[in-house]
């Protein structure tokens, strides 16, 4: 059986970031294993959250920052990369 | 004591799983590779880093059609929704008059869009269509080939015919669903036609309402179909939306890069768009 996957026109960068997602989702299935539930509170957006939903949260509004960088600033994306993790733990700890 | 729930439903979910990864996650993961990369043909790319997106982003292009979306979904919600709120307050809610009213508000909805869009076309056209030759017989210069403000409002016009019967259907559900009781006791306080629309009909129809108006806001902002056909996004740009401006990039010029960084830019405000609509229904329902 032949996989031929060139028809996706794969990169290493872009390969790694699916694989940064995919060990963010892992990461989520361990700590729901460890600590199942999904951690639900109601944080500043005053409405109950899953730290899922906060997953989810981060990551899309890490795809903003980054389209805003791009947009407002520059192609240089690593203080984009910065301020993503930074909301990201804000996202975690406050939502 | 027994073990009340397990894991083992998840493998239930795996064919799921795997029909949302073929049709879904690989050709999303495809495109976010195409997204960084240009090519010619013959499966050759070239790495292009950011550069469709940072184009996209300063393309008057892009926001003029991002412009055009916002402005037409505008329009059409301030229509259909108070039109179809009209509607259904005045639809029978007995007798034989309520299966024609309900067949008749459906009609609508089951043509399929290019067919609506092929129907417009002609029904448009002032030399054969019975809608833009009685407009030009009363004197009203209509032409909406030609003119952008003309191609506008036939595809509000269009959009109003075929979808309004949605939030028509979707707030005689809503109510229907109120009790007689609400009524009789409005009755007996004395009750205005305004008030028992004020305090009774539109809380009950508020989650119903929230659905059409969540439901329209994303159909109308993924148009295509429809004013492709009338209008092909024309004349000029007038009715370029951005799903027709995708089109034209991936398809007419065979610009694969940009047009998947728009794509995925497309994406991502449909995405939060969702969000938005999952969470306040979500909420919704916790409040009740």
């Amino acid at each position: 059986m032949n996989f031929d996957l060139s028809w996706m026109a794969w990169t290493w960068p872009t390969a790694a970031f699916f694989a940064t997602i995919l060990l963010l989702l892992c990461g989520m299935a361990v700590w729901e294993y460890a600590s199942p539930g999904g951690n639900p509170r109601v944080g500043i957006l005053r409405f109950e959250t899953t730290r899922g939903d906060r997953l989810f949260l981060s990551l899309l509004g890490s795809a903003f920052i980054h389209l805003a960088w791009l947009g407002l600033v520059g192609p240089s994306l690593w203080w984009a990369l910065a301020l993503s993790v930074v909301y990201a733990i804000g996202v975690f700890r406050y939502v | 004591m027994e073990k009340t729930w397990n894991n083992k439903a998840w493998f239930l979910v795996l064919p799921v799983l795997v029909l949302v990864a073929f049709s879904a996650v690989i050709p999303l993961m495809t495109v976010v590779n195409y997204s960084v990369q240009d090519t010619f043909g013959n499966n050759v790319f070239f790495w292009a880093g950011t550069e469709w997106f940072e184009e996209l982003l300063s393309s008057s292009r892009f926001w003029e059609a991002m412009v055009r979306n916002l402005i037409f979904s505008f329009i059409i919600l301030s229509i259909q929704v108070p039109l179809g709120i009209f509607i259904a307050l005045n639809m029978p809610k007995k007798g034989w008059g309520v299966p024609v009213c309900l067949v008749l508000m459906a009609l609508p909805l089951l043509i399929p869009w290019n067919v609506v869009g092929t129907i417009w076309q002609v029904f448009g056209r002032n030399d054969i269509g019975l809608l833009g030759y009685y407009v030009n017989a009363l004197g009203i210069d209509y032409n909406y080939v030609q003119d952008p403000f003309d191609a506008w409002v036939t595809i509000i016009i269009m959009d109003v015919w075929h979808w309004t019967s949605l939030v028509v259907l979707l707030c005689y559900a809503g109510l229907v669903s109120i009790p007689d009781a609400f009524y009789q006791a409005a009755k007996i306080d004395g009750a205005s036609r305004w008030a028992v629309f004020r305090y009774i009909q539109l809380p009950k129809m508020q989650r119903v309402l929230l659905i059409a108006v969540l439901l329209r806001f994303m159909d109308s902002f993924m148009i295509y179909t429809e004013p492709f056909v009338v209008t092909g996004g024309g004349p000029g740009n007038s009715t370029t939306f951005l799903s027709i401006d995708l089109v034209k990039t991936a398809l007419g010029q065979f610009d694969l890069g940009p047009a998947a960084a728009m794509s995925l830019v497309y994406f991502l405000i449909i995405l939060l768009l969702s969000w938005v609509f999952y969470t306040v229904m979500t909420n919704y329902d916790a409040e009740r």
